[in-house]
Formats: C-alpha cells, structure tokens, sequence
C-alpha cells in the first residue's frame, strides 16, 4: 500500500497538536503542575491527538462525508440555531453517551458496549488532562499541618481551584479510585465481547485478529494492570508494583497510538451519525423523492440530488439518456427495472429459459 | 476472515425467470449466521398487477462497489475474494447513502438498528466452502451457486453475464445473471 502525506491534514493536525501543547504548558502553570512520571504518556497522548486529527481531517475530504459535514453544519447555522443544538443534545445524549442505536441489536450486547464506552470515555475525562497537567490535586496547608485535623483536598483545572473534600471521606474513596470503577466496566464489556466474538458464527467468519479481537484483548490488558496497580500498593504491599505500571504504560501507550487507525477510530467518527439524523429531518421538511416507477416516496429529495453529485465525485455517471438518472429510482424500483430488462431480453432472445 | 476455504472456482449464478416467487431464500437467508436472523436477499413482485412475474435479487457484489465508494464512514468493503462486505457495525452511522446509490437496490437499511445491513454471500458458509443459503434451498435453480462448468452443462443455451448498463455508468459484478445464448452485457437503461 502506498502512503502519501496529505499535507492539508497534516497542517491542521501540526496546529491542533501544538495549540494543545501550548495549552498544556501555560495551563499547568508553566510545567508547575505536570506530573513527570507521566512523560511517556504525554507524548502517547500527543502523538493520538496528531494521528486523531489527521486522519480525521483525510477522512473529512472524502466526498460523501465532505458532504455530510457540510450539510450538518449549514443546517446548524441556518434557520433555527437553538432548535438545531437542542435536537443534537438529546441525540448526542442519546446515541453517544448511552448509545441507543445498539440497544434494539441486542440487550446483552448495549450493556456490554455501554459498560465498555462509558468506562473508556470517563477513563480519557479523568487521565488526558491529568496527563497534560491539566488537572491536579493539592493538599490544604492548614488543615496538612494540624496533626488533629482530617486533611483537606484540592482538585484544581488549569490551577484553579475546583473542589475540595477531606481525605478519607466517601467522596475522596471515590474520586481516587475513579479508574478503578472505569477498569471494572471495561472488563466486563470487553469480556462479554470478547465471548460473543468467541463464540457467534457470523463473527468468527468476518471478524479479524487485529481489527475485532485485539482491541478487546488491549483494553483487557490497560484494565487488569490498572486495576493491578491498586491492588499493588493496597492489598499487597506495593508488590509487583513496577511490573503492573510498565505493562499498563505499554499498553495504554500502544492504545493511544493505535487510537487514529485501528478500531478505535469509531470512536471519533461516531458522532457523525448526529449529523446523518439532522440531514434526514432537515431534508424531510424540504420534500420527498418520488420513485418514477414506483410512484412512492422513497427518500428526501435533498438525499438523491447529494448522491447524484457525489457519485460523479467518486467516479460513476448514472445520467440516463433523457437527462434523468438510475438514481431517480427507489430500491424496489431499480430491482423491478433489472427484472423488466432481464424480460425483455429473454423474450427477444426467443425463450424464457435455457 | 483470515483463514479461510473460500472456493474461487465457485460463482453465484441468478436467473430471474426461474424465480417462482416461493420465498424460500428469504427464510433460508435469515438463517445465515452473519445476518443476525435478518433477511437480506429480495423477492419482488414486477408489475403485480398484469404479470405473476417475480425477481431475486442478491448482492451482485460489483468489482468497483458504489455503496462503498460513496459510504461517508468507510463502512463498506470489498475482501480479496471480491465479496463486498456488509457495513461495519462499528463504523455504520445509517446515513443510506448505499442504500439509494446501489444501481441494484441491494442494502437495506434496518431502521431499528440505525444501520445498513447486506447480503455478504452468506460470508460464513462461503468462506468455510459452503455454498450460500439461498442458492442451498432454491428449488427452481434461480439461484445457482457452483463451478462454471456446471451451469455451461446444465444450461447450454444461456449464458453467464456480469456487465449492466445504467445509462452512462456500466458496471461489473463477481455475481452472474443468466442470459440468453451469446449475450454479453445487460442494459436496463
């Protein structure tokens, strides 16, 4: 396969990439509030943010989804701003954070995903800006002197002050082992997954190692050394301690750089299903296509005079000798006209059979 | 995918006038493993009003896909073997753009999955050397799936074509439609 740089994409995602470092410097106050122990996934999570954008800039100037991106967004901004946010909200709400397109293709199969995303998206919430310098965490000076005071915790954003709650409250218990409630939600998708994978027909057939069953065993593997790092230094005297921390870092660094060209990527594309379901209700309020053979509606107007320009783009002329297009046509239509053709061509071959 | 008995001398061979419209490929291709108990092939009454006329229609799995060149998400995908994949789960965002692009009127979009779904030539029957479901329960041969050789000996005065003229645009398909003796492309436009 060849590879050439596109340089559009690459520009963009140079830009991106250096405005998050710029970001990141001044925000953890000068490199005041990073955690060096953290290097090696910095640049991990610096190298993702690159590939992210870059491959998500090339895959925008794909016609089909060059078109999709700009109907969404001309639709946004034109008309009713608001009407428009609040519609991508719920849906956003709806189809990313809890995913409900999936949960019709099988109960078992939403809550092993939702357990899977939620626990993958609250663990990137938490350890990117950590990461970056972005968030950290302070000890009240106050309360850290006083032998008889229960200490107090600061959480600060960009070195902002955010909250605070005392060491050893419910709170603090939660809020430090945060990634260990993530890692136990990803295991328990990723294994439910990774048994369905093991053991349904129509997946073993069409799955592949690395793009179907490796990103489960990677996640499996982040989650287990995470976890392993708790259970380290809490039930086991910080034994082992070194090994589960270079794994996890491993691990988590092969995920973040695998993140723009693997599997992963669906994540990042995802939301581009909120901007299908605004092309659909936008292009219903402007008319329906009516199939010349059928004579019903099939799809939005909008959606066959799209596709007529992005096929060209792509390379195919369905223009039809008077000026229409095979496109006109429904689905039902087009079988119906493939079956006439066949037809007429066994009636003038002379029989119906042969 | 990756290991695999695929049998490349194995065609798929349609004849819609064969078809009697009997259904059994519909519930014969629920039973395919890929499909999640969804039926994927087509059987169309043409002109129900003057004609007892029926067609089958499978996924005619095209050497250059359009369903896959025009899918924004880069769902769609066409293996070494020439089978055009159904939509990746993962990556479908049930836009339609296949559905009304496929000059066959082939993928179906599963409303209630938010997704396209497709026949993949019964991928895994296909790729263990298993002939495709409907072309398995077939009674009248519309669907023919097997060696060259056969269907030349079991229809002598047909041909084999897999080149369709949609006006401007012709295409050309791994699948066969059977046509009469001699002929070379199929013009619907």
């Amino acid at each position: 396969m060849q590879f050439s740089l596109n340089r559009k994409a690459a520009l963009i995602a140079f830009f991106v990439t250096l405005a998050c470092v710029v970001i990141s410097f001044y925000g953890s106050r000068k490199l005041q509030n990073f955690d060096p122990a953290l290097i090696a996934y910095l640049f991990g999570t610096l190298f993702a943010l690159f590939g992210g954008v870059y491959r998500y800039c090339v895959w925008l100037q794909r016609p089909p989804t060059w078109m999709y991106f700009k109907r969404t967004w001309q639709f946004v901004f034109t008309g009713s701003f608001f009407t428009h946010a609040w519609f991508m909200t719920v849906d956003a709400v709806k189809n990313l954070l809890f995913q409900r397109f999936i949960y019709p293709r099988g109960k078992k199969r939403w809550l092993a995903h939702f357990m899977l995303a939620s626990g993958c998206m609250a663990a990137f919430a938490i350890t990117i800006p950590l990461t970056l310098g972005w968030i950290n965490f302070t000890l009240d000076p106050g309360t850290a002197l006083d032998p008889g005071a229960t200490n107090l915790y600061y959480a600060n954003f960009f070195g902002f002050r955010v909250m605070g709650f005392k060491l050893g409250s419910p709170l603090a218990f939660l809020i430090f082992h945060a990634l260990t409630w993530c890692s136990w939600a990803v295991i328990a998708g990723a294994v439910i997954f990774l048994v369905r994978r093991l053991t349904n027909a129509g997946l073993i057939a069409s799955q592949t190692f690395e793009g179907d069953l490796l990103p489960l065993i990677l996640l499996i593997i982040i989650s287990v050394t995470g976890l392993g790092l708790n259970f380290s230094y809490a039930f086991m005297k910080g034994i082992a301690y070194d090994f589960m921390s270079v794994t996890h870092a491993i691990s988590v660094i092969l995920f973040l750089v695998w993140i723009p060209f693997g599997k992963f990527f669906h994540i990042i594309q995802r939301p581009a299903q909120i901007g299908a379901h605004i092309y659909k209700k936008e292009g219903q309020k402007k008319g329906m296509a009516v199939c010349p053979y059928t004579k019903q509606a099939f799809t939005t107007q909008l959606h066959v005079d799209d596709l007529k320009t992005v096929t060209k783009q792509v390379g195919f002329d369905f223009t039809l000798e008077d000026g229409t297009s095979h496109l006109d046509y429904s689905p039902e239509g087009k079988r119906d006209l493939l079956a006439l053709a066949h037809l007429k061509a066994r009636q003038e071959g002379g029989s119906f059979f042969g | 995918m990756e290991v695999t008995a695929y049998k490349t001398n194995m065609e798929f061979f349609v004849d819609m006038q064969r078809c009697i419209g009997c259904k059994a490929c519909e519930m014969a291709c629920a039973e395919c493993e890929t499909n999640g108990q969804e039926s994927m092939i087509h059987v169309n009454y043409v002109e129900r009003a003057v004609t007892i006329q029926t067609t089958v229609q499978v996924c005619m799995h095209c050497d250059d896909p359009v369903c896959a060149k025009v899918c924004p998400a880069d769902a769609i995908a066409k293996d070494d073997f020439g089978v055009v994949q159904s939509a990746n789960t993962a990556r479908c965002i049930g836009c339609s753009n296949c559905v009304m692009a496929c000059p066959f009127g082939v993928p179906k979009k599963e409303e209630k999955y938010d997704m396209m779904m497709k026949c993949n030539m019964c991928y895994d029957r296909t790729s263990a050397g298993k002939k495709p479901m409907c072309a398995t329960v077939c009674p009248s041969q519309a669907l023919f799936y097997g060696t060259r050789e056969e269907i030349n000996r079991m229809r002598p005065n047909s041909t084999p074509v897999n080149t369709f003229i949609f006006g401007q645009q012709v295409v050309t398909t791994k699948v066969n439609i059977m046509m009469p003796k001699g002929s070379t492309q199929l013009k619907v436009h």
